[in-house]
């Protein structure tokens, strides 16, 4: 983000590559400049270039954010939340899912839709970052031989360039 | 581990943490004076309710042994949810993710550096430093902080409380803060029923008479009046500290204080005090990250969907020497010479090392011990760091090296014991060449020191965590007389 300067010279990192065994993977860091509430940066990593097209990517990046700031965000139902569980000496969270799982679980949800539909089909895999601490999004690229769309839609294997 | 059917995460936690229940409870790792806390307010309870309540239930209300009864189950119930939950704990970084951040500085650098120490970015556009964290290795989120103790980063640290067993950060600081205000009314109900006891008893027979009738009372009243001022104080202080939105180490650090005349404002303060308490003691709680009940999948792939995974394991060696660069800790080199990926080896180590340790077979050995945080370690190789240590920092690495997987964990453990850890996690802008050399360069300079710091660290290794305090001072700020100076 523009705002998120860092002084260690020209390695900016919006996005971090690293190339294994497993295939490229970037990560997505962390977007602190409105707080330590979760959000990612969402600066489009050129690795994706030539695989996705950057408002695809930017859509997904934008509405994570969205999920994540619903899920942090503080509106009377949390406070009753917080306070009920307070006088219940916190013993309603053993029953009950809180807020934010709930929206974790959409989070998921929503990731695992969007490989299906966008993501896996062009050799992109994201990973839920609640695997990862939320600390970074995880992307995996890897070149799929006879990638094969989930849905049947065989085209998008024409989609692989080295 | 023949007789489990699954293996839990919590089973190869990388911290010091202990886990109960299968997981499903943790405390720090030596919950020693939490146990004396539980004795001493169970203790005075009981006293309460065995001699005073009776008296007092018969000569002025009934009342008086209800809200004693509900002022400590609020108490108890605070204190083991304080002293029992995750206080936040951010997990470690994968060996991916830290081999890119090695990676990306090794693009301007020589190869295998480790990533800058500190990186800074804007929060609400005050500059925040993130340093990088060389036990979790990741740039620590704003607010967190290692704690030496537990050996994890914490989310929005507060302190490491011995006095309930755990740290206390983003997670479990409204129970803390629960804890702490529900135990101050307990205090001062539970001292003035005692000396109402009392006062009653010697209205008639004089105070010697009524201390003879009922002695429990005043140890009760002593008990509570030695204790009632600093938990007071500490009361008084979380609720200054909600309302600003500060947590204890950041105040003990003076992160937002006036500096030459500058002033420098909470960039995550709310604005008001309201809001600030509200958000901190009844905002949205945060989930647990660790995950700690979660079964533990035996390959790294298994996040990916089947097609990836298949891709993965197909194409073999090639691909193990060009990682190596990118690898964060050169000395684990010779590892490389171990066997590539078959689909088969991943699945043996799997069950040891934990899902995300996978990612670089080669290195399986050194990762797996890391990841358990063995601290059985043989003494010989320790002695060994340390004498190459003295010889040169070069050279050292070298043996070290030559010595198998070099062996993150002796390392860190050095790290640990020796307070070099600690010593890396100042401000110093400089970026060290490489952790082994800089702890190389720091044996040679404590020379003297380390042969028995070696020793402890080997003999008694459970000790050496004792000694990281001193230099974490605001790890301890739980300490009623820290905190006496923090007021």
């Amino acid at each position: 983000m523009a705002n998120n300067r860092i002084p260690s010279g020209p390695n900016t990192p919006g996005s971090q590559q690293t190339p294994t065994q497993q295939g490229i993977k970037i990560f997505i860091q962390r977007d602190y400049s409105e707080g330590t509430a979760v959000k990612f940066q969402t600066r489009f990593p050129p690795e994706l270039e030539d695989r996705i097209d950057r408002q695809t990517f930017e859509f997904t990046m934008e509405r994570l954010n969205e999920h994540f700031e619903m899920a942090e965000t503080a509106d009377c139902s949390t406070y009753c939340e917080g306070c009920l569980a307070c006088l219940t000496a916190y013993f309603i969270y053993i029953c009950t899912e809180t807020h934010y799982e709930k929206h974790l679980r959409k989070i998921s949800k929503f990731i695992a839709t969007q490989n299906e539909r966008v993501y896996n089909p062009r050799g992109i895999h994201i990973t839920d970052p609640i695997l990862r601490g939320l600390r970074v999004i995880e992307i995996t690229i890897i070149d799929v031989p006879n990638c094969q769309s989930p849905t049947g839609n065989s085209t998008t294997s024409q989609l692989r360039h080295t | 581990m023949a007789s489990r059917r699954v293996t839990r995460k919590w089973e190869v936690f990388a911290g010091r943490n202990r886990f109960w229940c299968d997981g499903r409870l943790m405390t720090a790792p030596h919950p020693g004076v939490f146990a004396l806390t539980l004795a001493l307010i169970c203790g005075t309870c009981a006293l309460h309710f065995a001699f005073d309540c009776p008296f007092l239930a018969a000569r002025v209300s009934a009342a008086v042994p209800a809200a004693g009864a509900a002022l400590c189950a609020s108490t108890l119930a605070a204190l083991l949810r304080t002293a029992l939950s995750d206080p936040g704990i951010i997990p470690r970084a994968a060996p991916a993710e830290a081999a890119a951040l090695g990676a990306l500085d090794a693009a301007d650098g020589a190869a295998g550096r480790p990533p800058p120490r500190a990186r800074e970015v804007l929060v609400r556009g005050r500059p925040v430093k993130l340093k990088y964290c060389f036990t979790c290795k990741m740039f620590r989120p704003p607010r967190a902080s290692h704690c030496s103790l537990c050996d994890n980063c914490v989310d929005r640290f507060d302190h490491h409380c011995p006095w309930v067993g755990n740290c206390v950060g983003k997670r479990n600081y409204r129970y803390f803060y629960a804890f702490v205000v529900s135990l101050s009314f307990l205090a001062v109900f539970v001292f003035a029923c005692a000396v109402a006891h009392l006062a009653l008893l010697a209205r008639g027979a004089g105070l010697a008479a009524a201390l003879r009738a009922s002695p429990a009372s005043a140890v009760v009243a002593a008990v509570c009046f030695l204790s009632v001022w600093s938990v007071l104080g500490l009361a008084g202080f979380h609720t200054y500290l909600a309302s600003t939105d500060q947590t204890t180490n950041e105040d003990i650090k003076g992160s937002f204080s006036t500096r030459r005349g500058v002033a420098n404002p909470n960039p995550y303060s709310r604005g008001n005090a309201c809001a600030n308490c509200w958000h901190v003691l009844c905002g949205p709680l945060a989930p647990s990250l660790i995950d700690r009940r979660g079964v533990l999948s035996p390959d790294a792939r298994d996040e990916l969907p089947p097609r990836f995974a298949q891709v993965l394991c197909s194409p073999p060696a090639p691909a193990a020497p060009a990682a190596q660069p990118a690898h964060p800790a050169p000395a684990a080199a010779p590892a490389a010479h171990s066997p590539a990926c078959s689909p088969s080896a991943p699945r043996r180590d799997g069950a040891l090392g934990g899902s995300y340790t996978n990612l670089f077979e080669s290195s399986e050995p050194a990762r797996h011990a890391y990841m358990n945080h063995s601290l059985d370690l043989d003494p010989v190789p320790l002695q060994e760091v340390c004498i190459s240590g003295g010889g040169g920092g070069a050279s050292g690495g070298g043996a070290v090296a030559g010595g198998g997987a070099l062996s993150a964990s002796r390392l860190r453990l050095l790290h640990d014991t020796t307070m070099i850890d600690a010593a890396l996690d100042l401000d110093e802008p400089d970026a060290p060449a490489h952790p082994a050399h800089h702890a190389h360069h720091a044996h040679h300079a404590h020379h003297p020191h380390h042969a028995t710091l070696a020793h402890i660290a080997h003999h008694a290794p459970h000790h050496a965590p004792h000694h990281a305090p001193h230099v974490h001072h605001a790890h301890h700020a739980g300490h009623p007389p820290a905190l006496a100076l923090a007021l």
